[in-house]
């Protein structure tokens, strides 16, 4: 049987279809999830994918995280179903306190919209076990709201427990706190990120590189593996 | 219909570029002596029914879950007197 793999499109999602064409060019099914259905359809694994879901209205992610289809995500998040969360998604699954932190605007007030150069730290996690741990990568970021923000406990209990999946590598383009770009759950199925790997799959165009493909790489070997 | 005033604002040990950016741009509208400035937001609550304690519970549960991100913003409940 095919992995399904389901990508949420909330009112204000921009990413969701470069994410199912990725999910499609990496070999697994597409699933279009709708922020109203609750069903999640069979899906083997969720991506929440980047845009300004419900405008960024209140906070970045704070209303989408209140969706009927949150509720489901939410749930079976914590019973182990792997999830990833894009830029917006990332940002709602840490409003959704499946992942901890807070994304604040950017230090420096301005929208960046550039190649980005990371380095994988969690090469163990449901998402990123194509990569290897200490390689960087170069995949497109595109926000205002990306400085990854949690208290001096929080972010010592990440380190101390594997738990920073990305860095940014040469500069940290947002005041992100540590250079965090991504993170994961202690389980390694919740993670999330600010940069677009599913921008990055095909040569042809983003960075003319494919370093994103890993990320649904990994998943679906997960998945086809368990 | 009584009002009910919850006022967010980042934790003091948050960085604030946006209140950063409005002070810095004070001297140069001429408005001196600001040492300081940190932006935040207000919401004004139409409350039906009166204020009780059950419903002063019910919009602490409000601002606590929804209109704050506790992570990162304080927030304070103000009852506004009836005009």
């Amino acid at each position: 049987m095919t992995t399904r793999i389901g990508v949420v499109t909330f009112p204000g999602t921009l990413d969701d279809q470069d994410s199912l064409r990725a999910v499609r060019i990496a070999g697994a099914e597409p699933v279009s999830l709708w922020h109203r259905d609750k069903d999640l359809h069979q899906v083997d694994a969720v991506i929440l994918a980047g845009g300004f879901s419900y405008g960024d209205y209140l906070r970045a992610g704070a209303i989408s995280r209140f969706s009927p289809v949150m509720e489901t995500v939410i749930e079976q998040a914590k019973a182990g179903l792997p999830v990833l969360g894009i830029c917006n998604g990332f940002q709602i699954l840490t409003e959704a306190h499946l992942l901890p932190g807070a994304m604040l605007r950017n230090n420096h007030l301005h929208f960046i919209c550039r190649d980005q150069k990371l380095r994988v730290e969690n090469a163990e996690t449901a998402w990123t076990s194509d990569y290897t741990a200490g390689q960087e990568i170069s995949v497109p970021l595109k926000n205002v709201d990306g400085r990854y923000t949690a208290d001096e406990r929080t972010l010592d209990e990440l380190e101390a427990e594997g738990r920073v999946a990305f860095r940014y590598a040469d500069v940290n383009p947002n005041g992100s706190l540590r250079d965090i770009a991504g993170i994961t759950n202690a389980a390694g199925n919740i993670v999330g990120l600010m940069p677009h790997p599913e921008h990055a799959v095909e040569p042809l165009i983003g960075t003319g590189r494919t370093d994103g493909l890993g990320f649904f790489t990994s998943i679906i070997k997960k998945l086809v593996n368990a | 219909m009584a009002r009910v005033v919850v006022d967010v604002m980042l934790k003091p040990e948050i960085l604030d570029p946006q209140g950063q950016a409005v002070q810095r741009a004070l001297p140069r509208l001429g408005f001196d002596g600001i040492a300081d400035v940190r932006q935040g937001k207000r919401f004004e609550l139409e409350v039906e029914g009166p204020v009780d304690d059950a419903a002063l519970a019910r919009i602490n549960e409000i601002a606590e879950t929804f209109l704050a991100n506790t992570v990162i913003e304080d927030f304070t409940v103000t009852v506004e007197e009836e005009k």
